[in-house]
């Protein structure tokens, strides 16, 4: 389990994340919503340890999660807007991407599932944005990890390859692996997310089951909840 | 393999298909040629030379390197996403980078010269020191780039930063030399003067290749400077060890930067 302790993060007199804590449990797939400029986007870099918080701890399974990075084999994560080396073919990224954690086990499913071996020799720079979500997500999936961190995963997919996708996460839950999507798109969310974390203005409003979040908001679907939680904020 | 190699070789693979690099290659193998097929002999090719290196490898390899870095932002998250220590993601990204521009620079002058059989008129050690001095910067000002490139997270402002940094160096400090010597003509200058060429590395480069050739009148107020306090033994060695600092120093404060910032 990934445990945020009491996390606060300012860039300069800017406080972006201040006293968040929150437990990622097995098996679940946690919906991490908010508004722009919420802090979402921090607190993924905080778990992947590319900024480091300013205060509050970061634990996994009990343990803090150390500065030269070794927990995070047990992560694969999936940026919103996934760049890498123009020239690189997909099938060079995989595999300097395996090269890099040897003797990890991995899975390929999603390579062959999203037809991204039918791209194999292609330069990355050519790809359409959706070509390298493809790459992206199945590299997040590639090592098996224990959480998976997804930055606005569908934005650019195809229904298609969304599809898949969605079939792939609920396989990883069932799987027991823990999953942090982070998406506007909350109709999407609503298929899968079983936790809803709300962040605004670096606080974290709500954290629970989503039919908590439906119960105290009296609404039946995610995002008009989500809504009714902002409208709430805003008249407070 | 390990991590700095790895990342290193996905550095190679990616700038050796760039057409910016290739063109940076081939523009210097151009001018090489231009320089031979107008009546050039080997010293004059040399001098030449050194003076297209000093202007255009330092500008490149700020420019070039400020704009990669900031474009490989997202794909240096990735790599630091992973299960591995930022020092050796660090040094594999400075290697990726600086080595193929080094490689870009020596294929663009050595091969005209190895075709042209340069080496027969030219002093051999002018034209090693020109390499030396051009691989050095090439280093220096890549690191440098990504200083600039880990401190400003504004592209244009990195940019402009970078051109700033090329203009001071190349540019403009033989103005404030010039200036300096005008007006503070009756004080002791030489050791500041020495001491001010030090920082330079520019200034460096053009000292080292110009001693191993006779063209004394080109070294000017600092090579002259240099030349007269340390001899034409000690001075290109001193030169050539600054250089070579120049070369690790701004790695040192890049790396440290690196370390240091959030992504």
């Amino acid at each position: 389990m990934m445990t945020l302790d009491g996390i606060r993060k300012a860039y300069g007199a800017r406080t972006v994340l201040d006293s968040v804590s929150l437990s990622l449990a097995p098996g679940r797939v946690v919906a991490l919503v908010g508004p722009n400029g919420s802090g979402k986007t921090t607190l993924i870099k905080l778990l992947l340890g590319l900024a480091r918080p300013d205060a509050g701890r970061l634990l996994l399974d009990g343990v803090p999660c150390d500065a030269e990075g070794a927990y995070r084999a047990r992560i694969g994560y999936a940026p919103q807007a996934p760049r890498y080396p123009e020239h690189l073919a997909v099938g060079e990224v995989v595999a300097m991407l395996r090269a890099l954690r040897p003797g990890a086990a991995v899975d390929e499913s999603l390579i062959d599932d999203f037809g991204l071996r039918g791209e194999w020799a292609t330069p990355v720079g050519t790809l359409s944005g959706g070509w390298r979500q493809k790459v992206a997500i199945a590299c997040a999936f590639l090592f098996l990890p224990d959480l998976l961190i997804l930055d606005e995963p569908t934005a650019g997919l195809d229904p298609i390859a969304s599809g898949l996708l969605k079939s792939h996460l609920r396989a990883a839950r069932a799987a027991g692996r823990t999953i942090l999507i982070s998406s506007h798109i909350l109709v999407e969310l609503e298929e899968l997310a079983d936790d809803v974390a709300f962040l605004c203005a670096g606080r974290l409003r709500f954290a629970g089951p989503v039919d908590a979040l439906l119960r105290e908001t009296g609404t039946r679907r995610l995002e008009p909840a989500v809504a009714a939680l902002l409208r709430g904020l805003r008249i407070a | 393999m390990s991590t700095v190699s790895l990342v290193l070789r996905a550095g190679i693979r990616d700038l050796a298909r760039s057409r910016w690099l290739l063109a940076y290659a081939a523009g210097f193998w151009a001018v090489t040629e231009a320089l031979f097929l107008f009546g050039g002999t080997g010293p004059q090719v040399v001098l030449s030379l050194l003076n297209a290196m000093l202007l255009v490898v330092p500008l490149v390899a700020l420019v070039f390197g400020t704009a990669h870095v900031h474009a490989s932002r997202e794909f240096t998250e990735l790599l630091l996403a992973q299960p591995l220590s930022r020092r050796a993601v660090f040094l594999g990204l400075y290697l990726g980078l600086a080595l193929p521009m080094t490689g870009a620079f020596l294929a663009g002058i050595g091969l005209p010269l190895l075709l042209h059989g340069a080496a027969a008129d030219a002093p051999r050690l002018a034209l090693a020191l020109l390499a030396v001095a051009g691989a050095l910067l090439t280093l220096a000002f890549a690191a440098v780039a990504m200083v600039i490139a880990h401190g400003v997270d504004d592209r244009l402002r990195a940019m402009a930063r970078a051109i700033g940094v090329w203009f001071a160096l190349t540019i403009a400090y033989d103005g404030a030399i010039i200036a300096a010597v005008s007006a503070f003509g009756d004080w002791p200058l030489e050791r500041p003067m020495l001491v001010a060429m030090l920082g330079n590395p520019v200034d460096l480069a053009r000292v080292l290749v110009l001693t191993a050739l006779d063209a004394t009148a080109l070294l000017g107020y600092t090579g002259a400077l240099f030349r007269r306090l340390l001899g034409t033994a000690l001075g290109p060695a001193v030169a050539l060890v600054a250089l070579t600092a120049w070369a690790a120093v701004p790695v040192l404060l890049a790396r440290r930067r690196f370390l240091r910032r959030d992504f």
